[in-house]
């Protein structure tokens, strides 16, 4: 087994149990908002897939420091994964975000609202990531110029942070505050199982892709070292790290 | 201008087709995310088993060149 691959089974086993815990406390044991009824059920998504994936890209582009401190090809592989799948994440929060929007608000988004303009330019920012890779032919190069990219969005994602905290108008309710925040303590637990869960999916489904793609590479390696340089297939151009 | 004050909450009957959207889209992207990687986990076993029978054929010429 490669070294991603270890621990893979009981990650995965722990992310189903904490996922499947976390949806019987969203529907059978926390009460329903006062403020929002039944529709604020989609907060214990949304709002998970959003941290876990703003993590995400700070991840990846810790990740990336590593690569440019050592110039290790494995680092720049796991931030190129870790920033793939904050990506799905984000997107996914962005669409639960905006059918919960719909649902609350009536509108499937809301151009003045800073908390939703500030993820979507961070999503986008991190979305010209992989053209941007794609657009660099030689690997050596296209790893640092990555590498160089992941730690500058990187960096812009808690500042970017701070800055809507900072924001004073909003529609966006602030649950999540230094002081506790306003959750009841049913909700709040609820929360946190919700936020552990998607995090563990965050860290399985990482540790799934990293394991394929060392695998994939164990075997063009098998396949050089057994049968020769010219059995391998040219790779074509690629977002990918190779 | 407050988006709230114009939308009032919904009742659960209304709500729930909303929920359950969030839901299965969220659930239909891992889906499909896992389908995929599920997808390049069998194009990487055939390589091996490519890989493999490659081996195996080398070894038998070589085995026929030492016989001859």
């Amino acid at each position: 087994m490669t070294t991603y691959g270890r621990g893979l089974r009981g990650l995965s086993l722990a992310t189903i149990a904490t996922i499947s815990t976390a949806l019987v406390l969203v529907f059978f044991y926390a009460p329903l908002d006062a403020d929002q009824g039944f529709v604020q059920k989609i907060f214990y998504l949304h709002v998970p897939l959003a941290i876990v994936s703003l993590c995400g890209f700070v991840f990846g582009a810790l990740l990336a420091v590593g690569h440019l401190r050592t110039g290790d090809r494995r680092w720049d592989m796991r931030s190129y994964v870790a920033i793939h799948m904050a990506l799905i994440f984000g997107v996914a929060g962005l669409i639960t975000g905006s059918i919960w929007a719909k649902a609350s608000w009536g509108h499937w988004w809301v151009w003045n609202e800073p908390t939703l303009v500030s993820f979507l330019i961070v999503l986008l920012l991190f979305a010209t990531y992989q053209p941007m890779r794609f657009s660099i032919e030689d690997p050596e190069r296209q790893a640092r110029y990555a590498s160089v990219f992941a730690v500058l969005a990187g960096a812009f994602v808690p500042l970017n942070f701070i800055a809507v905290r900072l924001a004073q108008q909003y529609v966006h309710p602030r649950i999540l505050t230094l002081g506790g925040g306003n959750l009841p303590g049913s909700m709040r637990l609820t929360f946190i199982v919700a936020l552990i869960g998607i995090a563990l999916l965050y860290a399985t489904l990482w540790k799934y892709e990293m394991a394929a793609k060392d695998a994939r590479m164990r075997v063009r390696r098998l396949r050089r070292a057994v049968l020769g340089e010219d059995a391998l297939a040219p790779l074509g151009r690629s977002a990918a790290p190779s | 201008m407050s988006v709230f004050a114009v939308s009032p909450a919904l009742a659960p009957g209304k709500a729930a087709p909303y929920v359950i959207a969030a839901y299965i889209v969220f659930l239909a992207l891992v889906l499909v995310y896992v389908a995929i990687m599920a997808k390049r986990l069998r194009s990487t076993e055939r390589d091996l088993e490519a890989l493999g029978r490659e081996i195996g054929a080398d070894r038998d010429d070589e085995r026929d060149e030492v016989a001859a």
